[in-house]
């Protein structure tokens, strides 16, 4: 580092200009995509991709529609891997959820219905009856272990 | 290309992304609601509507000779026990196919309030307590119940035969043999009737029990032609989408927007009362009082779900026409836990101004009692209430209802569906 000359005094102060406008613009650009969110989800946390409590799964959710509907039937895809990104196909998945802020559960009782191969699971009976923020929670045994996964939802 | 060239690229394209939400801002604050709400309002428009579907559960969902026959059925009282009772005597055509009392009566006084028609081939659940889960299975649970047309299936099909053979064969094919079937007999609570149909034959028992499924599967043909049309509601939310110009007909009053806007805003109405039907086609405790006059206990969808799943009419049944991958709603019901106890499906509240009382047994007389309980939200007579009380003044209150005021709109079917057969009047 020390080989390279220090910037003139004006080239510093033109990129450091430039950097806090790119800093503004990126935060009000969040800021505009969170308020056109469609849900409130007070967790930051509502990626589709997630690492399970205890770290022995990755798992991801694929809904059939995407924004998720309200009020009908929806059939999605977990994607389950080991951390280490293997594909589990061999498991016992239970899926439940419901609405914390409203204390209530979902509106249905989704099952785990078909290994689908390459670690994927097709999950039937998924429904939503009302906007707001949704968790569903995944519980996965396989020969890796027992562990739990939860996603965030914003409706 | 130089970083420093790199990151003036970057800080341009995060001005334009501020310039362009800023534009969008500006135009937000323009109109009455931001870019979110008219979203929402516009998923409560009737526009919102997708077209109905079939019913895999009845093949003769779309045969408008099956529809012809469930019309003249709707309004036959020789489908009673004592002849005077037919489904238009609580479902009167008149006023939104539902009768004004807290209670229906029908050869006796039920449990609940009659529930109206218009829409509800789009409910996955039928009955206040979802007991059903298709129209046509619901059309014949009180043709068999006691208090409401109590008559029997034989008695049904004797009927079918005599007064409707030609139109029925027409449609669902030859009628069985009926010659020696008891004129009364049926799985009902009559003792002397359920005798007399347990000593028949299994084969005969089930051909009398199609039969009976067709009445229901042509009664709900009929049923479904029946939907919400356009209320001033709609008219207004169609006019804000294109940009807020209103004639008379979509403008709403100051108290009615007002009304709207804590409807899917603080009131939290929403929430339960959402797209366009406005109901979310679930079960909920909302801590409705106990009836002013002695029932049996009612613990709501914790039982209908038990008899949904039982049920022999239903959308897995052996009169069922739908194959098992149909009937989702069925497979992944909710069937236990404490928040069935004493739940009640959210009813639509399109057309409710003119449908008082309210709640499933009528205890509330008026709109204002209504939004007066989900204001306090009081606790549950049993079971849990899912209501946290909102703080609405009597101003918001008075909004709330006013706006409820402009869901009202007339029934949309074919002509002649809305009245009588001219054999029935």
């Amino acid at each position: 580092m020390s080989s390279l000359s220090p910037l003139p005094t004006t080239l510093r102060l033109r990129r450091s200009v430039q950097r806090t406008a790119l800093a503004t613009a990126g935060v009000l650009l969040l800021l505009a995509a969170c308020s056109h969110y469609r849900g409130s989800v007070p967790s930051p946390d509502i990626g589709m991709a997630k690492l399970s409590a205890h770290q022995l799964y990755r798992a991801a959710v694929r809904p059939s529609a995407l924004p998720i509907p309200v009020r009908s039937l929806q059939v999605w895809t977990l994607h389950v891997e080991t951390a280490e990104g293997s594909p589990v196909d061999a498991a016992t998945i239970t899926m439940n959820g419901g609405m914390p802020q409203h204390g209530h559960g979902l509106p249905t009782k989704p099952r785990v219905t078909r290994e689908l191969g390459n670690g994927d699971h097709l999950v039937e009976g998924v429904k939503f009856n009302m906007g707001g923020w949704w968790v569903v929670r995944f519980a996965i045994t396989s020969s890796a272990g027992t562990d739990t996964v939860t996603f965030n939802l914003g409706l | 290309m130089p970083r420093s060239r790199l990151v003036s690229v970057l800080a341009g394209l995060g001005l334009v992304g501020i310039v362009a939400v800023t534009i969008g801002n500006v135009r937000q604050r323009s109109v009455k609601w931001t870019r979110e709400e008219l979203t929402l309002l516009r998923s409560l428009s009737l526009s919102s509507l997708a077209p109905l579907g079939g019913d895999p559960s009845n093949r003769y969902a779309n045969d408008p000779r099956a529809a012809a026959l469930g019309r003249e059925l709707f309004f036959d009282a020789r489908l009673s026990g004592n002849g005077k009772v037919a489904c238009a005597t609580c479902h009167v055509a008149a006023q939104d196919f539902q009768d004004g009392t807290p209670l229906a009566h029908g050869v006796g006084t039920t449990a609940r309030r009659t529930m109206p028609i218009a829409g509800t081939a789009r409910s996955p659940w039928l009955f206040w307590d979802g007991r059903t889960d298709s129209q046509w299975a619901q059309a014949l649970g009180p043709l068999e119940s006691a208090v409401e047309h109590g008559g029997s299936r034989t008695q049904y099909a004797h009927v079918i035969a005599e007064q409707y053979r030609d139109q029925y064969e027409a449609v669902f094919g030859l009628l069985p043999d009926m010659s020696g079937l008891p004129s009364r007999a049926g799985p009902v609570s009559d003792t002397a009737w359920r005798a007399s149909w347990e000593r028949m034959p299994e084969a005969r028992r089930d051909d009398v029990s199609r039969v009976y499924t067709n009445i229901g599967k042509a009664i709900a043909a009929y049923e479904r032609r029946i939907e919400f049309g356009a209320s001033r509601f709609d008219r207004y939310v169609d006019a804000e989408l294109a940009g807020g110009g209103h004639a008379p007909e979509s403008t709403l009053t100051s108290d009615e927007e007002a009304g709207l806007r804590l409807f899917v805003g603080r009131a939290r109405c929403v929430t339960c009362h959402n797209g366009p039907q406005f109901t979310d086609d679930h079960f909920h405790n909302t801590g409705v009082p106990l009836p002013g006059v002695s029932l049996p206990p009612d613990s709501g969808r914790a039982v209908g779900v038990r008899q949904v799943v039982a049920g022999e009419f239903n959308c897995t049944s052996r009169y069922s026409d739908a194959k098992p991958d149909d009937c989702e709603e069925l497979r992944f019901a909710v069937t236990d836990g404490p928040e069935l106890v004493r739940a009640y499906k959210t009813p639509s509240l399109r057309n409710l101004a003119g449908r008082a009382p309210y709640m499933h047994a009528g205890q509330l007389a008026t709109l204002a009692d209504v939004v007066a309980h989900y204001a306090t939200a009081p606790a549950a007579p049993f079971g849990r209430s899912e209501l946290k009380p909102v703080r609405l003044s009597p101003n918001d209150q008075r909004q709330l209802v006013a706006f409820l005021h402009t869901l009202s709109g007339p029934l949309v079917a074919p002509a002649t569906y809305l009245e009588a057969p001219a054999s029935r009047r």
